[in-house]
């Protein structure tokens, strides 16, 4: 076993003559909490879609867990354990928490009736419940449809989605931004839970003060490429924002560099 | 005000999680229930204030006809008249909760009774050879009930599988995918006999539409659907691709697949409503069932299904044809004219929709 959870080697993905990401070579150990960071179109959303099967790369290689990896699609890097938190929450307004949790991979009983096959809420209640204390989500009652919910609730049940099947490696593609102060807070909550709980975890935000929070190493994109590798608590702000607008570079940055 | 009450019966879970066992607010079906309730409360008033009634009782059996408080004649008109036309709204519901529509469940109805029919007569009638029946030269006379079930069961489902692999597979809107089976149908309906009625069925097929069994099939069906949506994944995939198509595709349902088998169910229940409806009427012809699918939906709407998916029940589509069929016996009771009724039917289907739309947007506004 490989002590990095995810490997990108030369990760390149060109959308026609549009080098959208060029030789993006990137590790995540077990455990570890990394932040991705960068302008607007700097490569960030087209890596993660990469690592996440939505896209496949135009060249380079990810090694998952050990293994050399090509999903087909979303659902092929679900089943390999890696989750992901989209901006656009990808739940069903209409159902309620457990609803959501389960939503395409049901508890069920009496199998034999196949796409009538009986649902067992008790059990699904029950871990759902576990899944929410685990992530330290708080919701009034679980019970509830989620169209009512906060923004921040809704949020909350979209991570609590990627603690219910113990997933390897959990995405965040900017959970907050479209949060209040209150909300943000619970939660970064939630990412510090996940941190003592040893998961590992990619964060993409553009909130300077979350990614030192919360982070051990932020990885700087700009313009397709990966142009640092910094440690969160060896480096300020300013020196990230340096990094990110191309006022400053790392030359000589390799994933290794930063422990 | 919801909330606060639902709070207050919420028990404290672990770690410090409230959760509330109960209903966590009052359910839609609820209201259309009140509504029902309403209009009955209203035809009853009517009965006994109009000069012209005489003081009758809409509900009540008031001249010690039947033993029990109800007028039973009465109560079994109202669902008769609307058993019909609900099963085939039991598989519309289940398409507009996929955030489609159904447009072809009339002329299936029609399509599929001719057909059924055609399998289901008699040899004989009143002791001379049935030479005007469709397979007189074939000889396919006389056969047990279950041919022309089944044969009517395969040309529903033929149907609405045709409809939803279009729906699905071409990503045609379903509004398009089905008005083309609606008129495909009802040249199908026509074209069967050359436009000639289908008559005398045997003993065994006029049995199954005979009397109160189209009430019996009606309720058997509703139940057994409402367990499906409520209890089998199928249900739970069908509310979700209603709610967030996308969610569902990301979520690894199927949603071609299911989709495909929502309208292959739905159009299933038209033709069972089909061998229902001919064997009640002892015939069948090439115009049956036209407009019934602008009923079924109707009745879905009234009932609180949305039309933009996700949201609505068996349970409040059974109401929705309730109130349909107390609507049509009311304006009878009251000897009014066809017409009054019509424009009152109007008036609720808009109606039902206004109220549901304000309800939603309260109810988001107080979270």
């Amino acid at each position: 076993m490989s002590e990095y959870i995810l490997e990108t080697r030369s990760l390149t993905k060109h959308y026609g003559g549009v080098h959208a990401l060029e030789d993006a070579s990137f590790a995540l150990r077990k455990g570890e909490h990394v932040a991705i960071m960068g302008d607007n179109g700097a490569g960030k959303s087209t890596f993660v879609r990469q690592i996440t099967g939505v896209e496949q790369p135009t060249r380079g290689e990810i090694h998952f867990d050990g293994t050399k990896v090509e999903f087909s699609g979303p659902l092929a890097a679900r089943e390999a354990g890696i989750e992901a938190v989209f901006q656009t929450l990808a739940l069903a307004d209409h159902l309620d928490v457990p609803d959501n949790l389960f939503l395409g991979r049901e508890k069920t009983k009496w199998n034999w009736l196949g796409p009538f096959r009986r649902l067992d809420y008790k059990a699904m209640h029950a871990e759902t419940l576990a899944a929410l204390e685990k992530t330290g989500v708080k919701i009034p009652s679980i019970r509830n449809t989620i169209q009512f919910m906060s923004g921040g609730q809704r949020q909350c049940v979209a991570i609590a989605r990627t603690a219910t099947f113990h997933s390897k490696l959990t995405i965040m593609d900017e959970p907050t931004a479209a949060l209040g102060v209150q909300e943000t807070a619970q939660v970064e909550n939630i990412v510090r839970t996940l941190k003592e709980q040893g998961e590992p975890l990619i964060l993409i935000s553009h909130n300077m003060r979350q990614v030192m929070d919360l982070c051990d190493r932020i990885v700087v994109f700009r313009r397709g490429r990966i142009c640092a590798n910094l440690i969160a608590r060896d480096v300020t702000g300013e020196e990230v924002v340096a990094y990110i607008t191309g006022a400053k570079t790392q030359p000589d940055y390799s994933t290794e560099g930063a422990t | 005000m919801r909330g606060s009450e639902s709070m207050a019966e919420a028990t404290v879970g672990i770690g410090g999680l409230k959760y509330d066992h109960r209903k966590r607010y009052r359910p839609p079906e609820l209201n259309v229930f009140l509504a029902l309730v309403l209009i009955v409360g209203v035809f009853e008033l009517l009965g006994q204030t109009m000069p012209y009634m005489n003081g009758q009782s809409f509900l009540f059996d008031t001249q010690g006809r039947f033993n029990s408080i109800f007028n039973e004649a009465r109560l079994q008109i109202i669902i008769l008249q609307v058993a019909i036309i609900g099963i085939i709204a039991l598989g519309v519901t289940q398409v507009i909760i996929t955030g489609g529509i159904d447009l072809s469940s009339g002329s299936i109805v029609g399509a599929t009774a001719m057909i059924a029919m055609s399998f289901a007569q008699v040899a004989e009638v009143n002791g001379n050879p049935h030479t005007r029946a469709v397979f007189f030269e074939q000889g396919w006379l006389d056969l047990p009930i279950i041919v022309p079930v089944l044969v009517g069961l395969g040309c529903g489902l033929l149907a609405g599988l045709i409809n939803g692999l279009l729906i699905a597979y071409t990503r045609i809107p379903p509004f398009i995918a089905t008005l083309g089976m609606m008129v495909a149908a009802r040249g199908v309906a026509k074209w069967w006999t050359k436009g000639q009625p289908v008559s005398f069925p045997t003993e065994s097929y006029a049995a199954i539409g005979a009397g109160m069994m189209p009430v019996y099939i009606f309720i058997g069906l509703a139940v057994l659907f409402y367990l499906i949506m409520r209890h089998t994944v199928y249900g739970k995939h069908t509310y979700a691709i209603g709610s967030n198509m996308d969610a569902a595709r990301m979520s690894g349902i199927n949603v071609q697949r299911h989709l495909t088998l929502v309208y292959t169910i739905a159009g299933g229940l038209a033709a069972i409503a089909a061998i229902v409806l001919s064997s009640k009427n002892l015939t069948a012809q090439a115009g049956m069932g036209v407009m019934y699918e602008l009923d079924a939906i109707a009745m879905a709407v009234i009932g609180g299904i949305s039309l933009q998916g996700g949201r609505g029940s068996i349970i409040g589509t059974c109401l929705g044809a309730l109130i349909f069929g107390v609507i049509i016996s009311g304006f009878t009771f009251l000897r009014l004219d066809a017409y009054y009724q019509e424009m009152a039917k109007g008036a609720i289907i808009v109606g039902a929709v206004v109220l549901d739309q304000w309800r939603q947007r309260r109810a988001a506004h107080r979270m």
